[in-house]
């Protein structure tokens, strides 16, 4: 009975016996002062403060992109090509790695659930996790990967070759030409990944339960389909898939704000790529993670 | 345009006490010259004394540390976004390497100025393009990519997006470096008629004295972040200064 962790068992033993001299609230408290902690600690490091630092000018970017979404139909040739391009790139990975984590979550889940004579719910279990958590998620992480870097690139390469400068001065709007079209591409291809994502990872997963935990097809699809049932409120789909698809679209802004911001900012010849390219990526995973966390915070509370 | 050089009220750029350094390294000391309308300035000067650096802040790229650049009057650092979007719409810019919209046709780089600022119908820029584009001798290059041309030929491309909008003021940026002899006399020769029909007012920065000898009316010669000398072409490449004849090498003063 004794938990293993140190931690734990302190938080344990204070919750079942508080000391006399103890505020009643203490125990509630001990979970945010640990919080307080950690960020206190990191926030030590200079790079992490730099890096608090960056989040007001990728918001100033997001907002100047905003402000201007009346020039996208001048854009529309660059939008297009962004959807084309970010879908083309990343259409075969998301597929492959969709698939694999539907049958990832199908056989861990399906173990556990098997012990207790409970694998018929796996449908339940694939469908829910699919939409609600890891369709938007791996979606974002893989064009994080794609889309992300080459975005970074690009724009990384005019900055260190003076087109950016060349743009400036011949007083062509740089957020409204480069960054506001593809911003928009990748909020439309952000939600349609995912949708791929979640039907193929469905799909795995009852390849899963059905060659490896002995559940039906056609109990498997009927667990799933009713796991979905529930409407959301304003656009007629399932509330699970709709949380997930309004996930993936945030998901994509941050996603292109962010690669787009860092190869705004490169400086300094071909080295000054790279390190743009790695921050982009490293960037908006960090981004996609904690907006991820209060997504799902404020959709479920 | 001997008379139009000698009005002093006409003053197009004008530098006061400019001071400008990237971290550690001063590059403009207090650098100060002018230039009137019609005239083109050649900026000479070593490797790293700041005359791309000088360039650039005319147009806005870059805000002095302390001092006025003033274009037409007015100090360019205190313009509002506006006025210098304004401002830039009459200016053109040679880029070094040409700084070409590397995912676009070189027809669709000349045309973005003109997307972008002004109204002209599809067929009127097409023409344009066609002009600008005879002019700097490369007439079939319209629907190649930057990739796929060499690097003189970007160039040209370049000065031909700096000419598409007939700006007032033009700046070069080495406009001779990597071009072979004949077309950089070509480009030479096409400088200087710019400057004699439009009168346009423009800042040259090269190296090569040919094309300073042809082009320019004026010489500054840029040394410890200072506007060391500045002189009359003629008299410029018969230096009597000793860190100029140093620099121009013994036969400029047979030039």
């Amino acid at each position: 009975m004794t938990p293993a962790v140190p931690s734990l068992a302190i938080a344990k033993a204070l919750q079942a016996s508080p000391p006399e001299w103890a505020p009643a609230w203490l125990p509630d408290a001990l979970p945010l002062a640990f919080v307080a902690g950690v960020l206190y600690v990191l926030w030590q490091l200079e790079r992490f403060r730099e890096a608090i630092g960056n989040v007001g000018s990728r918001i100033d970017l997001a907002w100047s992109a905003l402000v201007r979404v009346h020039h996208l139909p001048k854009r529309l040739r660059w939008f297009f090509e962004q959807l084309y391009q970010s879908g083309i790139q990343n259409l075969h990975v998301v597929l492959l790695v969709g698939l694999f984590m539907g049958m990832i979550v199908s056989l861990q889940t399906g173990i556990e659930l098997a012990r207790f004579g409970q694998e018929g719910q796996i449908g339940t279990i694939v469908a829910a996790s699919m939409t609600r958590e890891m369709g938007p998620f791996i979606t974002a992480i893989v064009l994080a990967a794609t889309t992300g870097s080459a975005l970074a690139a690009e724009l990384g390469t005019m900055s260190v070759s003076d087109e950016l400068a060349a743009l400036d001065v011949m007083s062509v709007d740089k957020v409204s030409f480069l960054v506001l079209p593809r911003i928009a591409a990748l909020m439309i291809i952000g939600p349609v990944l995912t949708v791929l994502c979640d039907t193929i990872g469905i799909f795995g997963g009852g390849f899963v339960a059905t060659s490896q935990l002995g559940v039906g097809w056609s109990q498997y699809t009927t667990t799933a389909i009713s796991a979905l049932q529930e409407q959301g409120g304003i656009i007629p789909v399932p509330m699970d898939v709709y949380a997930g698809l309004l996930k993936s679209i945030v998901f994509g802004a941050i996603i292109a704000v962010i690669s787009c911001a860092s190869g705004l900012e490169a400086r300094g010849g071909a080295l000054g790529v790279g390190r743009a390219t790695s921050r982009a990526v490293r960037d908006s995973i960090i981004a996609v993670i904690v907006a991820n966390y209060f997504l799902t915070f404020f959709l479920y509370r | 345009m001997t008379d139009l050089k000698s009005s002093s009220e006409d003053i197009i750029i004008r530098f006061k006490d400019v001071y400008k350094s990237f971290g550690r390294h001063d590059i403009l000391k207090g650098i100060s010259f002018e230039v009137p309308r019609g005239q083109v300035l050649g900026l000479m000067g070593g490797s790293g004394t700041g005359k791309s650096v000088t360039l650039r802040h005319v147009i806005g790229l870059l805000k002095p540390d302390s001092g006025r650049v003033e274009v037409e009057g007015r100090n360019v650092p205190d313009l509002t976004k506006h006025e210098l979007a304004d401002l830039r719409k009459r200016m053109g810019y040679v880029f070094q390497e040409g700084a070409l919209i590397n995912w676009l046709t070189v027809a669709e780089n000349l045309a973005l100025p003109l997307q972008e600022n002004t109204k002209l119908s599809k067929s009127e820029i097409d023409d344009l393009i066609a002009e600008k584009l005879k002019m700097v001798h490369i007439p079939d290059a319209g629907e190649k990519l930057p990739s796929e041309i060499s690097g003189g030929m970007k160039k040209r491309v370049g000065l031909a997006r700096a000419l598409i909008t007939d700006p007032d003021i033009i700046l070069y940026d080495e406009p001779n470096a990597g071009l072979d002899p004949q077309i950089a006399r070509s480009i030479n020769e096409l400088m200087r008629e710019i400057a004699d029909q439009h009168h346009a007012t423009a800042l040259v920065v090269e190296h090569r004295l040919e094309c300073i000898e042809t082009v320019c009316d004026e010489v500054v010669f840029l040394y410890g972040g200072k506007a060391l000398v500045h002189e009359k072409t003629a008299d410029f490449l018969r230096p009597t200064h000793p860190q100029l004849i140093e620099f121009l090498g013994p036969e400029a003063r047979n030039a």
